[in-house]
This record gives structure tokens, sequence and C-alpha cells, in this order.
């Protein structure tokens, strides 16, 4: 894992020092609410529907046992004793005090974490593949280079006042586990004849406006990245609408212009960045790589013992294949039947932070589905970790499946929403509750966002679910045929909505019309694009 | 009715205008008529609450209710944690929201 040098400390507690005098003056009245707002949004410090929400950044969604324990003192001491994982791999906390936030980011400091850039118009938490370092399929360990660009983009002057905020997600597999092509600049580290570099898709987003980006480079070589991603962002920052918030994102500027347009700016702008010698010289990258060599694989290959039922499910459903013998990844879920997706108390974050240092060389990762992964645990030792799991309940064994659900915190919490999420997932996982026929149904991705803005990726979802407010009163939408994976697409609405409980009936019916025609090995999405929506819409609607 | 609400500067907590000062509990909440944007500012200058608003709401007889349903979860608490709401003892105090 990347450690901070004397520069990242730093910056990072002079921030903590500037936040502290402006909370101090916000207090004392000194300056107005809406002089502190983008202050206090800067650091990540949203107003929510009950109280002030933080969200903190975890880069690319990696963490130690240190930092974990630290999110889950956070969650104790400032919070109610709980966190929410997000779809950006971060973490938000509901119920922080504006008087407390300072001290609170301070101690965060000790461990090296800030909240810096987790909201404003400017370079997000850079995302990436929850697998990472421990993938069969990777060319390349994409981490080195989402810290580099995390670097790069923090506190970047050119880049601190976009049109609009800007996501990037890096990942070096064919199998697309970060929802890549749905960023404003989604990056696939590839190699030809051997050289490493990256395919550049620009202008994918959900939200209001979902597309998938398309691709504007084939092949930057991994020499010139940084300074053709610097290209990209400077066409947008330059041309971007900054006269209407709904038409602000790249995205826009990329379908409007067209792909082709924007290759050939961005291609001439990168002529001119790349005189500026902003590429890191061989050796800042070799620094960089060095945090993510491999740890001391020793283990044998020794199959688990699988005669426990409930063990054997839990093997097969959450844990894959490792790249390295004897090793394998353990995805954690945090979806309970019944419970909140995303949510974790800080007992289980403990739990996972403990599991984490004995078991798995002290690596966490936060997924984009709310999930957590421990990417390098022995095969001698899974049973002794979902033995823990289980105790601490979070040995759901549904990774992928139809309770295996995203939802944002929607209308329970969310100032923005126009519907309650949360609810919903709830009842559906309720109502799928029994494994057999979750594991029937196999992999079938579930989204749900409770309103436009997508934070829930519901045009990502094999199926999605879109809450909307009719008058007043909480509606449903449904969506099918969205992937954010490697076979990216866009959901359509199936038709009219639903209510709360009428959305669960129309979900299971599609489940039913699935089971009926599916052929051989289909998932769900594979019988929707084959036999098209009319079979669906008919069992739903008659 | 009209009810004016906001956030405790400090500690963002959902407040209510109760005529002469700010309460948790919306129950506590008057209705401002056509006074309500004067209390705010004069209240927001003031920095006795954060982001205030008014909202529409009707009289009922355990006490006023927020029309729309955001201002609802806002008035009691998250409905899918009871535990968190103003009304932890009270299971059934969600159905209010819906």
């Amino acid at each position: 894992m990347y450690k901070y040098d004397h520069f990242d400390q730093s910056i990072v507690d002079a921030r903590v020092a500037e936040f502290r005098d402006q909370v101090n003056r916000r207090i004392a009245g000194e300056i107005t609410e809406d002089q502190f707002k983008p202050l206090r949004l800067m650091n990540g410090l949203y107003l929510q529907l009950h109280a002030y929400m933080l969200r903190v950044a975890i880069p690319y969604g990696t963490l130690d046992s240190r930092q974990m324990r630290m999110l889950a003192h956070i969650a104790r001491k400032y919070d109610r004793d709980y966190g929410h994982f997000t779809t950006r791999q971060n973490i938000q906390y509901n119920w922080i005090k504006l008087e407390e936030c300072p001290d609170l980011l301070a101690e965060l400091a000790t461990v090296e974490m800030h909240a810096i850039q987790t909201s404003g118009n400017c370079i997000r938490n850079i995302s990436s593949d929850q697998y990472a370092g421990a993938a069969a399929d990777e060319v390349a360990d994409p981490r080195p280079w989402a810290e580099l660009l995390r670097q790069w983009s923090t506190f970047h002057p050119e880049f601190s006042y976009l049109p609009r905020k800007f996501k990037i997600a890096v990942i070096a597999s064919p199998e697309d586990r970060a929802a890549m092509r749905l960023h404003d600049i989604g990056l696939e580290l590839v190699r030809h004849n051997g050289e490493l570099g990256a395919r550049v898709f620009v202008g994918g987003g959900m939200g209001r406006t979902p597309m998938i980006a398309p691709e504007i480079n084939p092949f930057v070589k991994a020499d010139d990245l940084l300074s053709y991603i610097e290209a990209c962002l400077r066409v947008y920052n330059r041309y971007g609408r900054r006269d209407n918030i709904y038409k602000a994102r790249i995205k826009i500027l990329v379908h409007e212009i067209g792909a082709d347009e924007y290759r050939r700016q961005v291609a001439e702008e990168f002529a001119h960045v790349k005189t500026l010698g902003i590429d890191p010289p061989l050796a800042e990258l070799e620094r960089i790589s060095a945090f993510f060599a491999p740890p001391a694989f020793d283990a044998a290959d020794v199959e688990p013992d699988r005669s426990d039922p409930d063990f054997a499910v839990w093997l097969d459903q959450n844990v894959k294949p490792h790249k390295q013998a004897g090793y394998a990844i353990v995805n954690i879920s945090l979806k309970p039947i019944g419970g909140i997706p995303g949510d974790a108390t800080s007992a289980q974050i403990d739990v996972m932070a403990d599991l984490a240092e004995q078991y798995g060389f002290d690596e966490l990762r936060v997924t984009h589905a709310q999930n957590i992964v421990l990417p390098h645990v022995a095969k001698r030792d899974l049973h002794a970790v979902w033995q823990a799991l289980r105790e601490a309940d979070l040995a759901n064994a549904n990774l992928d499946l139809i309770s295996d659900i995203i939802a944002c915190p929607g209308l329970d919490y969310c100032s923005l929403a126009n519907a309650r999420s949360i609810p919903v997932a709830q009842k559906i996982a309720t109502r799928f509750a029994d494994m057999d026929r979750q594991r029937d149904l196999g992999e079938l991705k579930l989204k749900i966002s409770g309103c436009i803005n997508a934070c829930g990726h519901h045009h990502a979802g094999h199926i999605g679910i879109l809450g909307v407010d009719r008058k007043g009163v909480e509606n449903y939408q449904l969506t099918f045929g969205g992937s954010g994976a490697e076979d990216v697409s866009i959901g359509k609405i199936i038709g009219p909505g639903f209510d709360e409980d009428g959305v669960v009936d129309a979900v299971e019916k599609a489940t039913e019309v699935y089971k009926t025609l599916r052929e051989g090995d289909e998932r769900f999405i594979d019988t929707y694009r084959r036999v098209g929506l009319e079979p669906f819409k008919e069992a739903i609607y008659g | 009715m009209k009810l004016l609400t906001g956030n405790e500067l400090r500690s963002g907590a959902v407040t209510w205008w109760t005529g002469s000062g700010w309460s948790l509990h919306v129950e506590d909440a008057v209705d401002v008529g056509e006074h309500g944007e004067a209390v705010l500012h004069a209240e927001e200058g003031a920095r006795r609450v954060n982001a205030p608003y008014i909202i529409d709401a009707v009289a009922t007889p355990q006490g006023p209710r927020p029309a729309h349903i955001k201002d609802r979860v806002r008035a009691l608490g998250p409905t899918v944690r009871p535990d968190l709401t103003l009304k932890p003892a009270d299971p059934a105090a969600g159905d209010w929201i819906i």
C-alpha cells in the first residue's frame, strides 16, 4: 500500500488546520452559510436531511487495517456507531456535528486519510478494480496508476473549479469490475507488443443523461498517460458548459461536438502539454510502484474442506480465484437480507480490520457494489475467516445475486432524493431470501437510485429501479438491460412505474419470465437481450 | 399552514420554529403564516438556524404534519432505522411518515 511522504502528510495536516479555522469562523458568525458552503463541500461535508454528512475518501478503495479501525473509531466517537460504504468506494457518516468535524479530520489525518475532493466540481476519488494485485486476468497492477492520478489530481490548480464533478476509473483487466466506461474518464491498462499503455475512454456517466464513454484513444503509452489525461481535462475545462448544470458534465461536451472532434482537440492539446514535462520520471513511477509490490505469498495450495454446506455455498459464491496458487480473494457482503446495503457497524468494521491483519496481509478493499474485499487470503485460512465473518453477521453468501443490491441512501438520508431506496432493497432481498432460489437465478445485478442523479447506478442494473416523486408520492420506475461490466449497456424503462410493493412484485414476475425462457447458462441479462422486453412486459403489465 | 424549519448550525440537527425559539420536535412548530420570511431572515442572521426554509403542512390533532414526505422524514428520522429516530420506542412512528 502507498504510504504518505512528508509532502502528502503536510498538505493533509495543513488542510485540517485551514478547515478548523473556517469552521470556527462560521460558528462565530464571521462568514455566512453561502460563503461557508463551498468550503465545507471541498472537505466532503454536506448538509443532508437529518444532519451534516461527511464523505471520507478511500483512494481506489484500498485501505489497511489501521485505517479501517480508524473508520470504526470515527463511527463510534463522532457518529452513531455505523458507516455507509458508497458506490465510489468511499465511506459516508450520516450524523456528523459541524463543531466536531475538525477534530474528526485531524484523527483521520493520523492514518493518512482525509475527505478532500469528495465533493465539489473537481476530480473526485479515483476508483479502480477491487481485485487489483490479485486478479489473474490483469495485465498490470492498476493501483500505481491510480495513485499517480491521485497525486496529480490532488489540489490540481487548473482543475479545482471544473464545470462539474469529474470521476476517473482505472482498470487493468478485460473483465470490468469498476464500471469503467460509465466514468468521465475510464482507463483500461493494456499491453501492445509487451509495452504498457492504456485504452482511454472519455465521456461516460450515469445521472439524468446516461452515456457510455466512447474510446478516444486505443493506446496511449504509459509514458504519455498523464499528459494525455491532462489534455483531456484541459479541453473539457475550456469548452465544458458552465451555464447549465444539467449539461456541464464532459459526456455532454463529447456528445455534442462528437468523439472525433473531441479526439482531435485532445490530440492538439496533448502535443502542447507534452512539451511541459508533466509526466513523472521513471524513478517516481518506480517509487510509487514499490508500495504495491506483491506480499510474501508462501501458503501451500490446499483446497478447503467443503463438508460444511453453508461454508461450501459461501466458497462458491463469495470467494474468487487469486493469481497466486494457494490464495483466494474473499468478498465480504454488506447486504444481509433485510439490512441496509453498504452499512456496517463499528464492531463489524473492526472485525474486518482484524481479519485483514490476521489473514490478509493487512489489506482491504471497498467495492463500488458497496461490499468489502480481502484480496489476499490463504486458502488454508478460508474456513477460519468464514467463521469469524459468520459470528459478525458478515458471511452472507450472496455476491452478485439478486439480494446483493446497490442502493443509494435515498430519501431516508439524502436531501436530493425523491424516493426511498433502502426499503425497496430490503423488501426485494427479503422476498428472495431463500438462498437456493437466489442461486438458481444466478448473477442478477439489481441497482436502486432514489433520484435521477443515479448514485445507486440504476442505469447499469440488469434490473434497475429509479425512485421518482409523483405528486408527493413515491413511485418506482423499472429499467431492464443495463450493465456496468465489460458488456456495458444502459437499461431501458419498461413502462409505467409502481408503488413500493408493486415494484417488488414486478421484479419477481420478471425473474419468473427469465426462469421460463432462459437457455443453457444464460444470465437474466443474457435472456433479456435475446428475447427482448415484450415477454417481460406482458407478464408484468398483463 | 406554513412551518419554518432549518438545521442547527453546530450539530446540523433538524429544527422547527416554535414562535419564540427552535425545537427538535415538529409537534412544537407553529404556523408562521405570512411572517415566515421575516422570521427566517432574522433567525438566520442571528445564526440561530442554518439553511432555513418554509414548508407547507397540515394541522392535525397530533400537531402539524409536513405536506411533503421529505419533510416528514426530516421531522422524524430515517424510516429504515427506527432506533435513530426521535421516537425510537414507538415502532409505529414511521407510519406517520408514509
